[in-house]
Parts: structure tokens; C-alpha cells; sequence
């Protein structure tokens, strides 16, 4: 009788185990759901709003110029930031404030993210462009509210970035 | 013949669900605990690679970096901050707040930020550390490499140590102070 409830208990383990590990693949390298919260990409993404992000685009390096990648922040390893990537290695960026513009280089294996509500979002133009290995995803789509249900909408901002492959 | 189809039929199922098991804890077991990797370059000589021809074998466990700690002296493993496809194996000299003297780097002495961390090899100027890139955010952190398991002769626990004359500028520790593995940081 002990045998028999002890192998039952090893089956479950077993269970447990194998099941765990086919999860964590699946957050891991397909994609997991991000609840957002803060101002800093209105009107597209707004606060308690949840997103699917998946992971292939990242593993596979291909995230694109105007793509809202989910990453974490550079100044704090356990926090994740939500921005737009506004550019890739090797373009220059137009940084504006309020009195004068100037350029910048995003160096190689960077990129420069940007929110979507600049007024109010804290982003690369306050620390500078960020490795690309602290991206974890890229957001495809939104899930809730319901009646905002679908794929996300472009950059509401103009920005004027010049690609070192358009310049020639 | 059709024993024989079904006793393949029945291989052929047992062979799909133990690569289904296998595979997600196989992945499961590298992502989360420990992962193996072979040293390639001089940048850790003498203490990774000290035969140019024979390349290390490290094991890095990345069950104790889930919630980003790393001691100063470490041999850590990181994700490259100038190319992401590729991973870097240095010791970390500075940790957050840390003053440093740096050793080629555009500014002479830097303040490590928030959140981030100054990893050096230990062969100067034969590594592509922070004396180039600057200091690095610790979310880039993979791995800390906690013994070498390959070849035979080289069996050993690396232990944190940081080299002589590099770590952080305090005011309690001066330049005479011999450096060792045990000295603790309050």
C-alpha cells in the first residue's frame, strides 16, 4: 500500500515536472501576456492594458525599426520597460528638446527606444540607447480592453531618423 | 508484417513522448540551473585558457544570477553589449556606486550607475571589457562560471578573487593592502 502511494506521488512529481518545463519553454521562447502600466506609450498601449509579446522575433534577432519591444530597464534589472524602437545600430537619431536638436549615432548592438507619449515618458532620450540584449519580446498584439482588441497601431510621431543603408 | 508495422507504430510513439519530455526539460535544465561553455581567447589568461592551444571548459550556474547578484571577483558570463548574439566571459572588478580607476577608457575614473556593473579580463589589453564599452547593465548578466570541468588536469572551483590592484577605489582599502580571496566587503 505505501509502495503504490509512493509511486503515485513520483508519478505526480513526475507530472509536475515535465509540465513545468513545457511551460517555461513556452513563456521562454514563444511568448508570454505583459499587464502595462504607466503613461509613457498613450494613446497606443494605456495603463492596465494587457499585451501578448512573443519571443521569436528576439531570439531570431529580428526586431524592426517602429516594433514596441517589451525590455528591461537598464538601471534596474528586475523592472521591464515597454517603448518603440525608433533605431537600429547605425542610425542617427534626431534628439529634439525644447530650445535646440542634435544627432546621435545609436552605436552597434543598441538600439534607441522611444514612447509613444514623448511628453511623458522616460525613455532613451534621458539614458541613451540601450544593448539589444536587454530586450525580452516584442508586442504583437493587444488583448484587453476587448473593444481595443488586435494588432497595434503605428508610431503617432514623426520622427526622422536617417538608416546608415538609406544614405547612399 | 503487420506485428511487425505495429511494434513500429508503438516505438515510434514511445520515441514522440520521450522527446517531448526530454526536450522541455532539457532546455528547461539550461535555461534555469546550469549551462556549459567553452572559453575561446586569451581575455581570462591566466586564470581561464593559460595554454593558448587548449580552450577551457566552464560550468555556469544560472540558478544563483535569477535574481541578478553577483560578488565583486565573480567570473561571470554576459551577453555582449556590442554584439547580442555572442557571450562574454570576464570577472566583475565594480558593482553599483563602486568609484573605479579605469585602465584605457575614455574618463579616468568612473562611477558605476545604477544597476549596472564593471566586468574586466584578466589579461589587460588583450580583453574587450569595460575598458572599452563601459560599464555594463546587469541585466545582461547570464552566468556565473562556477567551476572548470574541462580538460581533466584543470578541475577546479573558481573561487571570487579580485586581480591585484583592481577593484574598487574606498577610502578604508589603500594601495599597499594585499588583495584576497576572502576579504569581505561591508
Amino acid at each position: 500500500m505505501f509502495r503504490s502511494l509512493l509511486g503515485k506521488a513520483l508519478g505526480f512529481v513526475g507530472y509536475t515536472i515535465q509540465y513545468g518545463c513545457i511551460a517555461h519553454c513556452a513563456f521562454e521562447y514563444i511568448g508570454e501576456f505583459v499587464v502595462c502600466s504607466g503613461p509613457s506609450m498613450e494613446p497606443t498601449i494605456v495603463s492596465h492594458d494587457i499585451v501578448f509579446s512573443e519571443r521569436m522575433s528576439r531570439h531570431l534577432y529580428k526586431i524592426q525599426k517602429g516594433d514596441i519591444v517589451i525590455a528591461k530597464s537598464p538601471y534596474d534589472p528586475t523592472m521591464n520597460i515597454c517603448k518603440r524602437v525608433i533605431g537600429l545600430e547605425g542610425d542617427k537619431v534626431l534628439t529634439r528638446s525644447d530650445i535646440f536638436t542634435s544627432h546621435t549615432y545609436v552605436p552597434k548592438g543598441h538600439v534607441w527606444l522611444e514612447g509613444d507619449n514623448l511628453r511623458n515618458s522616460t525613455d532613451s532620450r534621458s539614458y541613451g540607447p540601450i544593448p539589444y540584449g536587454l530586450i525580452r519580446g516584442r508586442v504583437c498584439l493587444k488583448l484587453w480592453p476587448i473593444h481595443t482588441f488586435g494588432p497595434l497601431g503605428e508610431n503617432p510621431n514623426k520622427q526622422i531618423v536617417k538608416s546608415c543603408k538609406e544614405s547612399d | 508484417m503487420s506485428q511487425a508495422r505495429s511494434s513500429g507504430r508503438r516505438y515510434l510513439k514511445a520515441f514522440v513522448s520521450g522527446f517531448f519530455v526530454a526536450v522541455p526539460v532539457t532546455v528547461t535544465a539550461l535555461d534555469r540551473f546550469a549551462y556549459v561553455a567553452r572559453v575561446e581567447g586569451a581575455s581570462m589568461q591566466p586564470s581561464l585558457n593559460p595554454n593558448g592551444s587548449d580552450s577551457d571548459v566552464v560550468l555556469l550556474n544560472r540558478w544563483s544570477v535569477r535574481n541578478f547578484q553577483v560578488q565583486r571577483g565573480d567570473i561571470v558570463s554576459v551577453v555582449s553589449p556590442r554584439n547580442p548574439q555572442q557571450k562574454i566571459i570576464k570577472r566583475v572588478i565594480g558593482l553599483e556606486g563602486d568609484f573605479i580607476r579605469t585602465l584605457g577608457y575614455k574618463n579616468r575614473y568612473v562611477k558605476v550607475p545604477d544597476g549596472h556593473f564593471w566586468i574586466e579580463g584578466d589579461h589587460h589589453g588583450h580583453s574587450l571589457d569595460s575598458n572599452s564599452f563601459g560599464p555594463v547593465s546587469v541585466g545582461l548578466l547570464h552566468g556565473r562560471a562556477s567551476h572548470i570541468i574541462w580538460p581533466p588536469h584543470r578541475w577546479q572551483r573558481i573561487s571570487p578573487a579580485l586581480p591585484p590592484n583592481r577593484g574598487p577605489l574606498d577610502t578604508a582599502r589603500t594601495k599597499t593592502d594585499p588583495v584576497c580571496g576572502h576579504h569581505s566587503y561591508g
